[in-house]
């Protein structure tokens, strides 16, 4: 199951899922940098068997985890994003109507033909039941990323992004898929995955998740980082990064996250933001430099206006 | 080990961190995986299991540093440094008293278990009250067999020669019921700190609003965080359910339009779905020295309510009759009040001239999908109520509730006027505790929520 990269060693050759260091080596190896929570809560979810929701604020990385998972395990990845009233058609499956339709008129047309020698309505009928049947059986479903997910024999990871964004009912109908990794077709009864996926469940809190949810979930919350820790990621996501200037922006967007400011830098942001200064052929920060791309972390121009006055005072304060 | 995980899921119940039998099972299987090995592993490992949002993580944390503490107390190495190893004489001395041996030997592990083991038998763990601690202290010491030890000293006080051994038990004794406290206080700060917590809140969610001196400036503070937690608990119960699904009605045209992709047959059947409305309130509050404390927590609530209500109107009276909505959002509810009462406190009471004030100049905020919320006491210094008005306002809107401080036998008594407003009045409710201002409340929104 191990992915097989050329820049590793060999010791990273081994099963990622053998334990939790293994975890965040092998992760470290797709680039994404894993706190010790993080891999421990990968660790049981791929253990116990059960999906894992993540939380926090905009732009940790939750997304990312499962994009990182999935290409550590070498598992495609079946990604659903929920929104207000999306349902089960959207997510799980649908009748082909279309070709339904067409099926129903070459049945019509083939009716008096298949029809004709049957020696009474009893009979006719009887035949009219056996072909009745086809009409809703799997050629005829279309699977949406749920079912999909399902159908996959060698498993997948199944990422369904911002589950809070879907309507209460939907939620409820997660549950079955979620406990059971099954799902069940009024037509043609239950579909059970051979291989249950690696479910991971992203929420950014817009509303309370029930508990009915929470309960069939491990749960992983992902803080903003430790500067140690964002000075790895950054240094990991912008190859060719100077050192120096790596300790000063996150030493900044640090010091940015201790004011109170509409909407705080997060990693993706920090990330944005030393691809810019690379670009710009920055080597160390200056308040100039600062201050020209201060739009690339700070998204309100509130903050922006808050901020700007106080740049030379922050990188002063670390 | 199963107990001690048993004990501390307990623990976490006790800190408002929900632990259903699933959840616990779900953790025993996480801790099979793991081991005991790696502390830091273990603690995560239970943590993805056991804690489901943000905050219940900081509460884990913080519960599994207090449970789990007890691998970190600190029985004082015997004094073998300084006194040398315990002599054959003093351990034959000491032959009736394993937990004294163990003292002497410095075996952590054995005085360790001696202590858990004890206070299983003493029941440590069910404490409830603060005043039980001294009292289980002493318990637990019994059943760890400090009355052996205490025998053991004043045998050896006897000889000149078992002075050392003496005095490092006595030592021991005082360091064993320090030990002893700690973790009797340990135990109270797990299980028994939130039930207490939980029974102040029951007393301040009974407590009436317009006593004589108001509310209690200690109590203030917890009384607006208990009214946040109540806005939020509704909040959580009636933001969702916002639409009802097919109701039996075909939808046609949505039907029609779907069914030209599959050649005009109406394959796909849409039905209608039914939105529902979220409320808005218009929050009319008497702000007089006798209803200003209810008046306060009722814009805290409704205010705490904005994900479930849609529009909110807040007045405020006790002559004349002001908006507050500005005042509220400047200032935040804590402040608004004072200054409300800056801008038109000390003035006679007056109903019938607040209602003309509403009247000629907010009277358009009114339509039939407006609940008001009236918050007064009905004594209108024997002005005239206006009742007209009164019938108009009740005449425009979807519902009219009155919350009144006080209770219903006063009303009508003397100068109140209550009896004839309750008249125009869908409700007419006594709401002198926080637990009454929740139950109306929630009343208000559920009627949004046709069942």
């Amino acid at each position: 199951m191990s992915i097989s990269n050329p820049g590793a060693s060999a010791a990273n050759a081994a099963d990622p899922l053998s334990s939790v260091d293994a975890l965040i080596e092998g992760l470290g190896s797709v680039g994404y940098i894993a706190s010790r929570r993080i891999a421990t809560a990968l660790y049981m979810a791929v253990n116990l068997q059960k999906p894992i929701l993540v939380e926090g604020s905009a732009g940790v990385g939750k997304t990312e985890l499962a994009l990182s998972t999935a290409a550590l395990l070498n598992l495609p990845l079946i990604r659903m994003q929920c929104y207000e009233g999306l349902d089960e058609s959207k997510a799980l499956y649908e009748w082909k109507y279309g070709k339904q339709l067409l099926y129903t008129q070459i049945l019509k047309d083939r009716m008096g033909e298949a029809l004709a020698d049957a020696p009474d309505m009893e009979a006719a009928m009887d035949r009219l039941h056996g072909m009745g049947d086809l009409f809703f059986s799997e050629p005829f479903l279309e699977p949406r990323p749920l079912m999909k997910a399902l159908k996959e024999d060698d498993g997948c990871v199944l990422l369904i992004d911002e589950v809070d964004k879907s309507d209460e009912a939907f939620e409820a109908f997660l549950l079955e898929v979620l406990s059971a990794y099954q799902v069940s077709v009024p037509e043609l009864g239950v579909l059970k995955a051979k291989t249950p996926p690696l479910v991971f469940l992203t929420s950014n809190n817009v509303r309370d998740l029930g508990d009915a949810l929470k309960r069939r979930c491990l749960h992983l919350h992902i803080p903003l980082p430790e500067a140690a820790l964002e000075e790895k990621i950054v240094a990991s996501r912008v190859p060719g990064i100077e050192a120096k200037l790596t300790r000063e922006l996150v030493a900044f967007v640090q010091s940015l996250r201790t004011l109170d400011l509409r909407k705080a830098p997060s990693i993706s942001e920090t990330v944005d933001w030393a691809r810019a200064l690379v670009l710009l052929h920055a080597d160390s920060l200056s308040p100039d430099v600062v201050r020209d791309t201060l739009n690339v972390i700070l998204k309100f121009e509130q903050d922006i206006a808050a901020v700007e006055p106080q740049v030379v005072e922050l990188m002063q304060r670390r | 080990m199963q107990h001690t995980l048993e004990q501390f899921f307990r623990a976490l119940r006790a800190a408002d961190v929900r632990v259903s039998p699933a959840e616990a099972i779900d953790a025993s299987r996480a801790v099979a995986v793991t081991g005991f090995a790696d502390r830091q592993l273990f603690k995560d490992a239970l943590c993805a299991t056991l804690a489901k949002s943000a905050d219940e993580v900081g509460r884990f944390d913080t519960v599994f540093e207090t449970f789990f503490a007890r691998d970190a107390v600190s029985v004082p190495p015997p004094s073998a440094s300084e006194q040398g190893e315990p002599s054959e004489a003093d351990i034959q001395a000491t032959e009736s008293s394993p937990l004294a041996q163990a003292v002497l030997t410095g075996d952590r592990a054995a005085i360790q278990q001696t202590m858990e083991e004890a206070a299983q038998r003493a029941g440590v763990a069910e404490i409830r009250l603060t005043t039980q601690r001294s009292r289980l202290t002493r318990r637990l010491l019994e059943e760890m067999g400090l009355e052996e030890i205490e025998r053991i000293i004043a045998n050896a006080r006897r000889y000149p020669d078992q002075q050392g051994l003496a005095d490092r038990l006595d030592q021991a004794r005082r360091d064993l019921f320090a030990e002893a406290q700690a973790y009797v206080a340990r135990q109270h700060d797990l299980y028994a700190a939130a039930s207490a917590q939980a029974l102040r809140e029951e007393r301040l969610a009974r407590k009436q609003l317009n006593a004589d001196g108001g509310v209690d400036p200690v109590d203030y503070q917890l009384m607006a965080a208990l009214v946040r937690k109540m806005a939020k608990r509704l909040a959580a119960k009636y933001s969702r359910r916002r639409h009802i699904a097919h109701k039996g009605h075909l939808d046609v045209r949505k039907t029609l339009r779907r069914s030209l992709a599959y050649g005009g047959v109406p394959f796909d059947i849409q039905f209608k779905v039914k939105k529902v409305d979220k409320p808005s309130i218009v929050a009319i509050c008497d702000v007089s020295k006798s209803v200003a404390a209810a008046a306060q927590f009722l814009l805290t609530f409704l205010y705490s309510l904005n994900e479930v209500v849609d529009r909110l109107e807040a007045f405020a009276f006790s002559g004349r009759l002001i908006s507050v909505n500005d005042i509220l959002d400047d200032h935040g509810v804590e402040q608004a009040i004072f200054k409300v009462l800056q801008e038109i406190g000390f003035q006679q009471t007056d109903y019938g001239r607040a209602l003309q004030d509403f009247s000629e100049q907010h009277l358009d905020k009114l339509d039939r999908r407006t609940t008001v919320i009236i918050l007064g006491d009905g004594r209108s210094n024997f002005a005239d109520p206006r009742l007209d008005l009164m019938r108009e306002i009740h005449d425009r809107s979807r519902a009219v509730i009155w919350l009144n401080p006080e209770p219903e036998s006063y009303w009508g008594q003397g100068d109140s006027v209550m009896n004839r407003y309750a008249r125009f009045c869908h409700v007419a409710k006594q709401c002198g505790t926080l637990e009454q201002l929740e139950r109306i409340i929630e009343d208000v929104l559920r009627s949004y929520v046709p069942h």
